[in-house]
């Protein structure tokens, strides 16, 4: 491995462990988006029943809470950096792109915590098939790091704002509704059982999704960054 | 040999003119006393220099024998100790200093990290939570953490606020090395700190 790449993968990794070291201590990012996960299946899964459900349906239910759950928390990598004033210490100091990195690792690992407690949850409460498990699985991957690609630029643009929350699901929504949409198309054809023939153009489509978007995140963060 | 060149530098926030027309060049072994009264742009001059603020006009060079320096080794080379720069009050003195010490790319041992804490008059309390410090104790890591890389460029927005006489003497001792090895440009109201630079930019006249 390059000096220079070794060096980038190191100082990602320190951004990354202290931010883990942080929410262990802190654990405010993690009681929010977990918390806010399970509330709201619980909700919408006591209101709509728990059989007979359309895979379509339920595909879009559990895109949906993973999408409010996200940017009710993933945002705070950054906002926590800008209110305790810390952000300015971590900009003269760290190359823009090991910032960048270790918080996206950050976001992944929270969204995979969530995913984790929600997917079993899921299936308990709204009775789904588990079709293909194996795709349901690969949506699921593709998903946190599409959500956390498209979103870890987006919280480093709004930390600075006054609405903070607002902005963050304002500026996320037309990002994420096409890798929304073409999750939702392929997980109801996991949880239908369908082969992986039959979702290939959208798994294609999320895997060209999130690497034009992590790395034009690259790109462009320096510039957020710095202002 | 190091050098820092403003040229023509003006700042304007909207239609209010902050400071214009400011121009100096430092080498290794200078050091500037930015003053002025409240409102007149000192921090804003100091970030501005460091690259975290557009000038409105002019430029600035951070110059490494007499070529460009890229902004990563600026980075590497260049330290503040600032009111608006705060360390992580959930990690613990030691681990504030290792990891800044670690994203700047440098490979810090736990003996230096000691030596830094003691020359800030912080032996003993590494371990303990920045956020069970006091402001003054804050103040003291925060040189602590400017020091790890043996900066080339110190700057010093209020470098003793907060500070009591121990911590004062100890900022003076600091700059008094530093200003002989390093450029150190120190923004100040205190009669006391103009005094820790050889030259004087007076802001807001």
């Amino acid at each position: 491995m390059p000096a220079n790449t070794a060096g980038l993968v190191s100082k990602a990794f320190a951004v990354f462990a202290k931010d883990i070291r942080l929410e262990l201590r802190t654990k405010y990012a993690f009681n929010t988006i977990v918390m806010f996960g399970v509330t709201t299946l619980a909700i919408v899964s006591f209101s709509l029943g728990q059989s007979g459900l359309p895979t379509k349906l339920l595909a879009a239910l559990f895109w949906i809470i993973m999408f409010f759950s996200a940017t009710a928390a993933l945002a705070q990598v950054f906002i926590r950096e800008e209110e305790a004033g810390t952000a300015l210490a971590l900009k003269l100091t760290a190359d823009p792109n090991a910032v960048y990195l270790g918080k996206l690792f950050f976001n992944l690992t929270l969204l995979s915590l969530l995913t984790a407690i929600i997917t079993p949850l899921f299936f308990i409460l709204t009775d789904a098939p588990t079709g293909s498990l194996g795709l349901f699985i690969l949506m699921l991957l593709l998903g946190v790091v599409g959500l956390c690609g498209a979103t870890t630029l987006v919280a480093a643009i709004i930390s600075k704002a006054a609405v903070k929350g607002t902005l963050f699901a304002v500026l996320s929504f037309p990002i994420l509704i096409l890798p929304l949409t073409m999750l939702v198309t392929a997980t109801d054809k996991a949880l239908s059982g369908e082969p992986i023939g039959a979702i290939a153009a959208p798994v294609q489509g999320l895997i060209a999704y999130a690497v034009v978007m992590i790395t034009a995140s690259l790109l462009l963060f320096r510039f957020v960054w710095r202002e | 040999m190091f050098t820092l060149t403003a040229e023509n530098l003006g700042k304007r926030f909207g239609e209010r003119k902050v400071f214009a027309d400011i121009s100096f060049e430092l080498s290794t072994g200078d050091s500037l006393a930015i003053t002025g009264p409240n409102g007149s742009g000192k921090s804003t001059l100091l970030m501005l220099l460091l690259g975290y603020h557009h000038a409105t006009r002019g430029e600035v060079h951070f110059r490494e024998e007499d070529l460009p320096m890229s902004e990563s080794r600026i980075r590497a080379c260049a330290s503040l100790v600032s009111p608006y720069l705060n360390l992580y009050d959930h990690l613990t003195g030691e681990e504030n200093l290792t990891f800044f010490a670690t994203v700047a790319g440098g490979h810090v041992a736990g003996k230096r990290i000691d030596e830094l804490l003691r020359m800030v008059g912080l032996e003993g309390r590494g371990v303990d939570m920045v956020g069970a410090y006091s402001s003054g104790m804050k103040q003291r890591l925060k040189y602590a953490a400017a020091l790890l890389n043996d900066p080339a460029f110190l700057f010093l927005d209020e470098p003793t606020s907060n500070l009591d006489d121990r911590g004062k003497d100890i900022v003076a001792s600091i700059v008094e090395e530093y200003r002989r090895k390093a450029i150190v440009i120190v923004a100040t109201n205190e009669e006391g700190e103009v005094s820790f630079a050889r030259q004087h930019c007076r802001l807001g006249q």
